[in-house]
């Protein structure tokens, strides 16, 4: 039974970072930017939320940390894709890969090749077993806010008005710009809080690359999940699964090569969005830039 | 006089992101110049390096411009590679040449699969492109994997790596002291097939109507998906090729780390060679030899090679900065 639950809580650690960042990838995407840096900007949260626990020995400062690299970060980006209209995917991808070397880079020369045995203070989990934590609850309630914001607010419609269309969100006097920047900066925070936890409290250290593609499978989730919070957070607690059972079958040395299982989140994150199909296919200006009148 | 800018632009990106981890910038260009192009040896060494990256970028060339962003080179080069292997395991009878040319056939066909797939799941299922393609890289990742643990680990070899490959089936050493190949021919050969293709055949001036307008292609009854599902394979099977050049050329095995991320950086060599085949020729040079001195560097410097991702990531984002700020200004001025 403990071993079950433990298996429960693991899954649900794994589950937290994907959740957190998908909801602010939702209301990113809602306003029609789609944050392929993503990947990069949890990967120099991880780094900050490391270094800075490390620093300080206090593993909530580090959190703290990582949310403002990740909005430095993707903040970074939004003259770029907002007032210049530069290609995204482009940007994102220039993004990750500077992410990529600037991370791994510092963290080489500040640790050494042996950097992977650094061990951080790490945040106080309850509940035994299941050792829950603080940041876990915190992503229930993003997912509730967020899904209040975008669907029962103005600001909410105004949101999701730049991203299906932006000429009507204009007309009704806001700034498509502002806009946008809210969800890239809201987008910031959650990753940012996401990246930091990989490290600070998931892992308890660093590594170079170890975000392994997770922003990539949080922008699936929040495709699968249709655009809604809760949707969201539902297709990344399925992958969230899939990462468990990697140690479902380490712990009972089942036949299967562990390959398989490694692979298993990015098939499911695809065959996700196999699965969500044509249908309503997201935000209609989605990744288009919008040139706003003075 | 554009390419002196370019030029000079790469070499200040290089210089500041050395300042802004705090490397000595005149020492660290220093070693990497030795490291890139002080020697026969340090010559030899860029091209070797910059090879799969100019196949690679090649490759990136043809799907950016039909409107596929490929971020799967990594996977698709991966792939690659693993067939060749595998060919080699199920053909160990083949020798010479004609084993050559079956392993870097199979490398193709095996990324022109593996990209297949995206191009289908796109065309078929609307799924993005940019998402599937990068989580398939981390699935192949896997497969290499577990194949050199697996089924193609040389039998009594405690080191999980694939057997080599007989002399006789690698490429010619240019340099009996280098391992400079016969391979490096295959780049410029295919730039110009590539740019002949894109810019003087009707079915290269339909994949690039696709990519910049599909709207405008479709009213020109021009098949869209067909032509992207066509950009994206052959995409995936010059990654492919990249892989079996690194293959056939310097390692002769496969083995986890095969690539030091190839496919992710001929994303920037094409991007940096404004998605044009020469272009791609002239910055994969560049970032070989970028690649080249790093190693020195971090031999002498103590910057981490993961460094050169960096200067990648900068001369991306600064280059598409400064392309959109001259058009809008081009822009504004017209208007």
């Amino acid at each position: 039974m403990s071993e079950l639950l433990g298996i429960v809580g693991a899954m649900l650690s794994l589950g937290t970072p994907l959740v957190i960042a998908a909801t602010g990838e939702t209301v990113s995407e809602r306003a029609g930017v789609l944050n392929i840096g993503l990947e990069g900007a949890m990967l120099a949260a991880a780094y900050s939320g490391f270094y800075t626990s490390w620093q300080t020995g206090n593993p909530y400062l580090g959190l703290l940390a990582g949310c403002l690299v990740g909005v430095l970060v993707l903040g970074a980006t939004a003259p770029l894709v907002l007032h210049l209209g530069a290609d995204q995917v482009v940007v994102g991808t220039g993004v990750n890969l500077l992410c990529l070397g600037v991370t791994g880079t510092l963290f080489v020369m500040t640790f050494g090749r042996a950097g992977q045995l650094v061990q951080v203070p790490t945040v106080a989990s309850f509940g035994g077993d299941m050792s829950v934590n603080a940041v876990m609850l915190v992503a229930v309630v993003l997912v509730f806010v967020s899904w209040r914001l975008l669907f029962r607010t103005d600001w909410g419609r105004a949101i999701r008005a730049a991203g299906e269309m932006p000429d009507a969100a204009r007309a009704a006097g806001w700034s498509v710009y502002r806009l946008r920047l809210q969800g890239i900066l809201i987008s910031g925070v959650t990753c940012g809080l996401a990246g930091a936890y990989l490290s600070v409290a998931q892992t308890n250290s660093f590594a170079e690359n170890m975000t392994a593609g997770r922003g990539f499978v949080v922008i699936a989730a929040v495709t699968f999940g249709r655009w809604t919070p809760f949707g969201a957070a539902g297709a990344a607690l399925l992958i969230a699964f899939a990462y468990g059972l990697q140690f479902l079958i380490k712990a009972y040395s089942l036949p299967l090569p562990y390959q398989l299982f490694d692979a298993l989140p990015y098939l499911i994150a695809l065959g996700v969005l196999v699965g969500s199909g044509r249908g309503k296919a997201g935000p209609a200006a989605l990744a288009i830039p919008y040139k706003e009148q003075r | 006089m554009r390419h002196v800018a370019v030029l000079l632009g790469l070499l200040l990106t290089l210089a500041l992101t050395l300042l802004a981890f705090g490397l000595p910038v005149l020492e660290s260009l220093g070693h990497l110049w030795e490291g890139a192009l002080g020697d026969k040896f340090a010559i030899h060494r860029t091209l070797v390096k910059a090879c799969p990256l100019m196949i690679a970028g090649l490759g990136m060339v043809v799907a950016w411009r039909g409107g596929m962003f490929n971020i799967g080179g990594e996977g698709q080069l991966l792939v690659g590679a693993s067939a060749g292997a595998i060919t080699y395991q199920l053909l160990h009878r083949v020798e010479g040449p004609g084993l050559t040319a079956l392993v870097l056939a199979a490398c193709c066909a095996a990324g022109a699969a593996w990209a297949g797939i995206a191009a289908l799941l796109y065309t078929k299922r609307g799924v993005n492109v940019v998402i599937s393609t990068i989580l398939l890289n981390f699935v192949a990742i896997q497969v290499v994997s577990y194949l050199v643990r697996g089924p193609l680990q040389t039998p009594g070899e405690a080191i999980p790596q694939t057997t080599p490959l007989p002399e006789s089936a690698m490429f010619l050493r240019l340099d009996p002291q280098s391992s400079l190949h016969t391979g490096l021919f295959l780049a410029p050969v295919l730039a110009v097939l590539i740019h002949v293709w894109l810019k003087l055949t009707a079915s290269g001036f339909q994949l690039r109507l696709v990519g910049q307008n599909p709207s405008a292609a479709r009213a020109a009854r021009i098949p869209v998906a067909r032509t992207q599902v066509l950009a994206l394979t052959v995409s995936g099977a010059l990654c492919g090729l990249a892989g079996g050049v690194e293959y056939v050329g310097v390692s002769g095995y496969l083995f986890d780390g095969f690539s030091p991320g190839w496919g992710y950086l001929s994303i920037a060599v094409a991007l940096l060679g404004s998605l044009e085949a020469w272009g791609v020729l002239l910055s994969g040079l560049y970032f070989g030899a970028l690649l080249a001195g790093s190693r020195n560097l971090e031999a002498f410097g103590g910057a981490p090679s993961a460094f050169v991702y960096a200067v990648q990531g900068v001369a991306v984002i600064a280059f598409v900065a400064l392309q959109q700020w001259s058009r809008r200004r081009v822009e504004r001025a017209a208007s």
